[in-house]
């Protein structure tokens, strides 16, 4: 079963844990990811009621980290959106939240990545890309479309500014989502490859043991990485969301 | 689906995986559906948990700090005028206060002054008025005194003549001779 622990797919893998009913022709289940993901909404939520359960004058730690957190995003929301923007404060602390602690959950051993799924990733890369789409063109109708014609173009290069434009507002929802996606998935196989490779060593005998030590420090290092790259990630998809959302709010910048 | 949990079970063969087209999980476009629904469900609920409940909560404590910090610095800067009002209302009665107790002063003094010279000047008076009834005494004895002469002197003047010549002379005579003398 050597080959098992250097697997580094497997831990990918979706469980079914029970069937639920087709629908559509589709078949639908309770699986792994299901569960991590209620988990990180559970934790999330866990986590904001009981930090402000006593109301402290002067925080506590759990206080502390909630209140920091909020602030966090509160900060970045205003200071990219503005003040008319803080309505979407909610969405935007809900996919940091969403996406952190997915990523933070990942990083326990034997805990499935739910933001390792690229259906997970791209699909609220489209949510926020067609909510971006939804808020320009209902607060500026057809001007909003001008975000792909920028003023002080000579005619005669305008199509091709055009052209490149959309292509851009096009690529945004493919990079936000594989960013992600691609991050989370190279990462966890990197570890799961320089582990693999510790087991493999030891398991070997003798000199293998000296063999392990190489590989053990870089699994220890990866993981130190991981962690950062866990929160980076999450920090990047809120502030990019925040970034399109302007050009919905303000297109023509 | 069905794939989902055997490639799970049959690890051993993961070499073998490649056969099924669904080597590479993330990609396994059976598990699809299930993620797109619990992603839906879980993220949907958390944007109302966060929304409704959480952020409010958090937002509500950020709140009472911010309006506490400035409630306390409000009454803080309250106080500070109360007390400089105080101040200043205590420097102004004790500068009044000064102001009375130097008038005072002034007034007892003035009155003091005043009655002393009333006093010096009655004095002065008394005194003056002595002086000039001694003065008009002195002047009364004086004449009274020098009356006393001519009439001692005129009766010397008779003894003398009627010693001296055993002659009387009269009254008038010796008057008359005696202010003559005394005319000299």
């Amino acid at each position: 079963m050597a080959a098992q622990t250097i697997d580094p797919i497997h831990q990918f893998q979706v469980h079914e844990y029970f069937s639920l009913p087709d629908m559509g022709g589709m078949s639908f289940a309770f699986t792994n990811s299901a569960l991590f993901m209620l988990a990180a909404v559970f934790l999330i939520t866990f986590t904001l009621v009981a930090g402000t359960a006593r109301r402290a004058l002067v925080p506590g730690r759990l206080q502390s980290v909630t209140e920091l957190w909020y602030e966090f995003i509160e900060k970045m929301v205003h200071q990219v959106l503005g003040h008319e923007g803080m309505k979407f404060f909610p969405l935007v602390f809900s996919l940091f939240s969403f996406v952190l602690m997915a990523n933070f959950l990942g990083m326990m051993p034997y805990f499935f990545t739910v933001t390792s799924h690229v259906i997970i990733t791209a699909t609220l890369a489209v949510m926020v890309i067609l909510i971006v789409l939804a808020v320009g063109i209902y607060k500026h109708g057809l001007h909003f479309f001008k975000l792909f014609v920028p003023s002080g173009v000579p005619i005669f290069i305008l199509p091709f500014i055009s052209l490149i434009e959309v292509i851009s507002f096009l690529s945004r929802p493919v990079s936000l989502g594989l960013r992600l996606f691609g991050n989370m998935l190279a990462g966890h196989i990197v570890l799961k490859v320089f582990s693999g490779f510790v087991a493999l060593m030891v398991a070997s005998g003798g000199i293998g043991y000296f063999g392990a030590i190489f590989p053990l420090g870089m699994a220890v290092a990866l993981t130190a990485l991981e962690f950062l790259v866990a929160f980076l990630q999450a920090f990047v998809f809120a502030i990019l969301t925040c970034v399109y959302l302007n050009d919905a709010l303000h297109p023509g910048h | 689906m069905s794939n989902m949990a055997t490639t799970t079970e049959t690890t051993a063969t993961t070499e073998a995986e490649g056969g099924h087209g669904s080597a590479f999980p993330p990609l396994d476009a059976s598990t699809f559906p299930s993620q797109l629904l619990w992603l839906a469900i879980a993220f949907g609920l958390l944007y109302i948990l966060m929304s409704r409940v959480a952020l409010p909560r958090v937002a509500a404590v950020l709140e009472a700090r911010r309006g506490r910090i400035s409630g306390d610095l409000a009454r803080a800067k309250a106080l500070r005028d109360e007390t400089q009002a105080v101040i200043a209302d205590y420097e102004a009665k004790i500068a009044e206060a000064r102001k009375q107790a130097s008038g005072i002063a002034q007034g007892a003094r003035d009155t003091v002054t005043a009655q002393i010279d009333s006093e010096r000047a009655a004095i002065e008076q008394k005194l003056a008025k002595q002086v000039a009834d001694a003065e008009a005494r002195i002047t009364a004895s004086k004449q009274k005194a020098l009356a006393d002469i001519t009439s001692v002197a005129e009766t010397a003047a008779q003894d003398i003549v009627a010693s001296l010549t055993g002659g009387k002379v009269s009254a008038a005579d010796a008057a008359k001779a005696v202010a003559d003398a005394a005319k000299g």
